[in-house]
């Protein structure tokens, strides 16, 4: 996705000799992907709406989201950024399969990935009771809980953005840097970091966006309670079940940040991308 | 909504599915001798689709074995799942022949949308226990002590009748409880007993006897406050009205019931 960025692609008006069967299908494509949001426009009870927008459990669960996923962020910034430069800057016997391992919770239903968090981080789980034992520190039910789920489903996006940016960026930058007498480190904070800014940040975004919508894992790890694990799209599922009305304008709540977070950033960081 | 959109989607591809093999074993069999149909009773057969609250998986799948037994040709598809998201599912046209709910009140969303064929009848009622971990190692004996300090404790999500239910046991009895997590079905809360991560949870006493010696259960008194009624319903656009009636009359015969007291439900 980030090689784009070094080869930057020259784009071509879209004129007249755009064929038929790639316009229909991309059309199609689009709407298929418009029309379901457009949905939730049209029936959102526009009348009711502020009246459930001030409700403090809507602000409860917004703020617990907004804190929760750009936790989730830096906390994927922190270990993934490293995690990537060693996959794709050093050679080590396996790698290809960490790097396979790395992206499985891409594909991972986010609900198995809650469970496997339990058995591992649970009370009772392989690294858990230990934390339990040793520290007094249990994570399910927990904020800290809600976190580390997004996290885990969350940093495989950000490792791979960055790791696709870093093997387009020239090591010849680095190498330099090197022979002047940098140690790798110095040379990966002064050199390397700032040349692919524009892909961590892309990767950041992403990364946060999937924190914001993360359901399965957090629900499975954390369980559901207001102000403390019950986050946006936790609060849409259950209001749902007996408030139609309440679930949209939470829905409405949750499109409205995540396009003005996406909006913004674009034109602050992306640009470059 | 992704989570009972999917399930109700794959249950409905199943559906598709078995009717499909259904047609093609009738084309087999009507190039026999005499045509079978008519000899099964009331020529039922074809895929029926039952929406049935989570608590009732164990003697549903069951009693939907015997119908298919007793009626060859028939296939019983179920998709088990919180009452209130099978009933949003149902208002929303999610294809059902029969819904059995947890509550009246869950029930009431889907007849008050007039989707039921006739009004629903009750065919069992459920109490709720406390669930624990083998050999109840905090020495839980009643409601009350759920409040213990340091104690967790989970309860279904007020939305679900299992968490409305157990909200009014705490009510009757007076205890002030703060969960460590309101679940989304009572299924969900017993797997964080059984998983150790919480130690104590308020479910139905047909869910500690399905969960075997997984799961310890502790009567309480003010669980008489809290009964659950167990409604059953035909729907209105029943893709298969002949085969739903049947498996409707067999949960409400006495094999039905019979089946259903083993599973630990009370006669209604």
């Amino acid at each position: 996705m980030s090689t784009q960025a070094a080869r930057k692609p020259r784009v071509r008006a879209p004129g007249p000799g755009v064929p038929l069967a790639l316009l229909l299908p991309a059309l199609l494509g689009l709407a298929f992907l418009l029309v379901p949001l457009l949905a939730l426009l049209l029936r959102a009870p526009w009348r009711s709406l502020p009246e459930q927008l001030t409700s403090p459990e809507v602000w409860e669960a917004l703020r617990l989201s907004l804190l929760c996923a750009t936790t989730a962020t830096a906390l994927s910034l922190v270990v993934g950024v490293p995690l990537a430069w060693l996959l794709a800057r050093t050679d080590f016997p396996g790698r290809g399969l960490v790097r396979a391992l790395v992206t499985l919770p891409l594909v991972l239903p986010p609900v198995v990935g809650g469970v496997a968090l339990l058995l591992a981080l649970g009370r009772n789980g392989v690294v858990g009771q230990w934390l339990d034992a040793w520290f007094g520190i249990t994570l399910p039910f927990t904020t800290a809980g809600v976190v580390l789920a997004e996290t885990f489903v969350a940093m495989p996006f950000l490792v791979i953005s960055v790791e696709g940016t870093l093997r387009a960026a020239d090591p010849r930058y680095e190498e330099a840097a090197a022979t002047l007498g940098a140690s790798r480190f110095t040379a990966f904070r002064r050199v390397t970091l700032p040349l692919v800014a524009p892909g961590i940040a892309a990767g950041a975004v992403l990364a946060w966006a999937r924190a914001l919508g993360e359901f399965g894992a957090t629900i499975t790890f954390a369980g559901n309670f207001p102000g403390r694990t019950q986050t946006m799209p936790l609060a849409v599922y259950l209001a749902l079940q007996n408030d139609p009305a309440a679930a949209i304008a939470l829905s409405l709540v949750l499109l409205a940040v995540s396009v003005a977070v996406l909006a913004g950033l674009r034109d602050r960081w992306m640009r470059a991308v | 909504m992704t989570r009972s959109a999917q399930w109700t989607r794959r249950s409905h591809r199943i559906g598709a599915l078995g009717a499909g093999a259904v047609l093609a074993l009738g084309a087999c069999s009507a190039s026999g001798s005499d045509s079978v149909s008519g000899t099964g009773g009331e020529g039922v057969s074809g895929t029926v689709t039952v929406f049935a609250a989570a608590s009732l998986k164990e003697s549903f799948t069951e009693l939907g074995e015997r119908l298919e037994k007793e009626h060859p040709g028939t296939r019983v598809t179920f998709n088990f799942s919180g009452s209130d998201a099978l009933a949003a599912g149902i208002a929303n046209g999610a294809p059902a022949d029969v819904f059995a709910a947890a509550s009246t009140k869950t029930m009431k969303l889907v007849t008050d949308h007039g989707l039921t064929e006739g009004s629903p009848s009750t065919f069992a009622r459920n109490r709720l226990e406390i669930a624990t971990a083998p050999g109840n190692p905090h020495g839980i004996d009643s409601l009350r002590d759920l409040t213990a300090p340091g104690l967790k404790v989970v309860l279904c999500d007020t939305t679900v009748p299992c968490g409305a239910a157990a909200r009014s046991a705490l009510t009757a009895g007076g205890v002030e409880l703060s969960p460590a997590s309101y679940e989304q079905d009572v299924k969900s809360a017993l797997t964080k007993v059984r998983l150790k991560e919480a130690d104590a949870a308020v479910v139905y006493r047909t869910d500690v006897r399905a969960a075997g010696d997984k799961v310890e259960g502790v009567e309480f008194s003010e669980s008489a406050e809290a009964v659950n009624d167990y409604p059953i319903a035909r729907l209105d656009d029943a893709p298969n009205p002949e085969a739903a009636k049947a498996f409707v009359k067999l949960v409400t015969s006495p094999e039905g019931r019979e089946v259903l007291g083993a599973a630990g439900f009370l006669a209604p």
